[in-house]
């Protein structure tokens, strides 16, 4: 596969203009994540009541693909049972995405999961 | 000499600073050694034993030649990590003072080996700043080495952003201050004559897969008098003069600081490596100056351009192209077989002084011409029209 094929319209869209990217004044549960080869650095923060995630951003630096991959998740897990959330697996997260990820570029698909799933487990 | 390195019909490679690549009389002379004279050194008394241990110490004495030490002055190691880290257990009886003097743009391997240093004997770090024309402060250096300064070890030239630094000039004020003077010439050694004795440097360290030799096998250069008088870093076979049930007693350099069994056919590539440069040392001087300015005049015609290296450094270039992420630059010059690295290049505290989380970075050697520079700027066209 190209690199060419990741870098889709929608995928440079939110890039360029994040979901759900700033801070959480209020948030329950919080979790920094970084990738020390690449520098990928996404700070998750998540208000969960009653077992339900009510309201999730992330702010932070990355590349295109850690960037729309953390924007995707975080909308998709809104309303979403916590367990739910934790259940979540790489799988999911390139469903989302829509793209084939190059298995050198998994690490940034998966840092937001990563960092989110954390956050709920307080790890 | 661009057909000794066949792989480079494949890609523009463009990652020298990591490793280079490996010309066929490298390949060769390790496949003759595995095929014509595999044996263990120092040990046996049969002839292979015998031809290999010469073929490991004609090796030594190539490297030695190489940077103008004497030839009990060179100890193999696995590369510039493990003889730093070497001198990071070693040096403490041999310190003075109680401050160890860095510099801002080291590789991590010549910080972290440190601090491990500092805490264990209770040491403190000073950090010789980087000005905002990427050069270092010479004034800040000399306010920062003093009489209190134990050990002052800096890069030769920066991995990360090709700076330049004036050996010479640190060295001599660590020996005004007595203090001990280490070089990481990791990126140095292939395309800079090193003179041990004209740069005046207590140690040296490099690694010999940056400079056309096989992985795992690298040098440590120290003045043989300091190297006597060092505690052994590994102990085992082969550093020993005798053992009793009790105790032992070591060798002498080098041997005293290569226990076990040594990377026979990385050091023997290690010589072979040494021979070809210094049998094209013409090439590689001529060929890099000129294509990095032909690289630096490209990237700033195609604009949207932010340098991070001297105006005067080595043909290690470092910049960020418009708000595309190193990473996603580099994965799409891959597409157009174009290798370069991306990301902080293994000097956080330098990235973070820079306040990017990493940068693209091009470093060249002299098998690489005008076509793969080309291909780079192709390739960034590419991306700038992707994040347009
Ligand atoms: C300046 C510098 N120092 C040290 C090292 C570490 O070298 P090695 O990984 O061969 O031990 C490198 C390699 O990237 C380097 O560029």
């Amino acid at each position: 596969m190209s690199a060419e094929d990741m870098y889709r319209e929608n995928i440079l869209e939110l890039y360029n203009e994040p979901l759900n990217f700033g801070e959480l004044g209020d948030a329950t549960h919080k979790h920094h994540e970084y990738n020390p080869l690449c520098g990928d650095d996404i700070t998750m923060q998540v208000i969960i009541e009653d077992d339900i995630v009510k309201d999730v951003k992330f702010n932070g630096k990355g590349c295109a693909i850690s960037i729309a991959a953390a924007s995707l998740v975080t909308d998709s897990v809104k309303g979403k049972k916590v367990e739910d959330v934790l259940s979540m697996k790489s799988s999911d997260v390139i469903e989302l995405l829509g793209i084939e990820i190059a298995s050198v570029r998994l690490k940034c698909a998966l840092i937001g999961l990563e960092a989110l799933q954390k956050a709920i487990r307080r790890e | 000499m661009r057909s000794d390195f066949p792989i480079l019909k494949k890609v523009a490679y463009l990652d020298n600073a990591a490793t280079t690549q490996k010309p066929i009389q490298v390949i060769e002379a390790v496949k003759e050694f595995y095929t014509d004279s595999c044996a263990n050194i120092h040990r046996g008394v049969y002839s292979l034993s015998e031809e290999a241990t010469n073929k490991y110490e004609d090796a030594r004495k190539k490297v030695a030649g190489f940077i103008k030490a004497e030839d009990d002055e060179v100890i193999f190691t696995k590369g510039t990590t493990e003889s730093l880290n070497l001198l990071s257990y070693c040096l403490y009886p041999m310190i003075k003072g109680d401050e160890i003097v860095l510099t801002e743009l080291e590789h991590h391997a010549n910080i972290v080996p440190w601090q491990q240093m500092a805490k264990r004997h209770n040491l403190r770090i000073k950090y010789i700043k980087l000005k905002d024309d990427f050069t270092l402060d010479y004034e800040d250096a000399k306010s920062k080495i003093t009489v209190k300064t134990a050990i002052v070890s800096f890069a030769h030239v920066s991995n990360a952003i090709g700076t330049i630094n004036d050996v010479k000039m640190l060295c001599n004020l660590a020996k005004q201050n007595n203090a001990i003077s280490i070089v990481d010439a990791a990126q140095s050694a292939l395309c800079y004559p090193i003179d041990v004795k004209a740069l005046g440097c207590d140690f040296l360290a490099f690694s010999g897969h940056k400079m056309f030799a096989p992985t795992g096998i690298g040098v440590l250069y120290g003045k043989v008098e300091l190297l006597n008088k060092m505690p052994p870093f590994n102990t085992g076979g082969d550093m020993i003069k005798h053992v009793s049930f009790e105790d032992a007693e070591f060798q002498g350099s080098p041997l005293r600081f290569e226990a076990g069994t040594p990377n026979i056919a990385g050091a023997i590539g290690l010589g072979v490596a040494v021979d070809y440069i210094s049998s094209h040392s013409h090439d590689i001087c001529e060929n890099c100056g000129g294509l990095r300015k032909y690289c630096i005049d490209s990237l700033n015609k195609l604009g949207d351009i932010n340098l991070y290296c001297p105006e005067n450094g080595a043909s290690i270039i470092s910049f960020n192209i418009g708000k595309a992420h190193p990473h996603d630059v580099a994965s799409l010059l891959n597409d157009h077989d174009v290798c370069v690295r991306a990301g902080h290049h293994c000097a956080m505290p330098l990235m973070g002084k820079l306040g990017v989380p990493g940068t693209v970075r091009v470093s060249l050697a002299c098998y690489n011409n005008k076509e793969d520079i080309d291909r780079l700027i192709e390739g960034l066209k590419h991306v700038k029209e992707i994040f347009k």
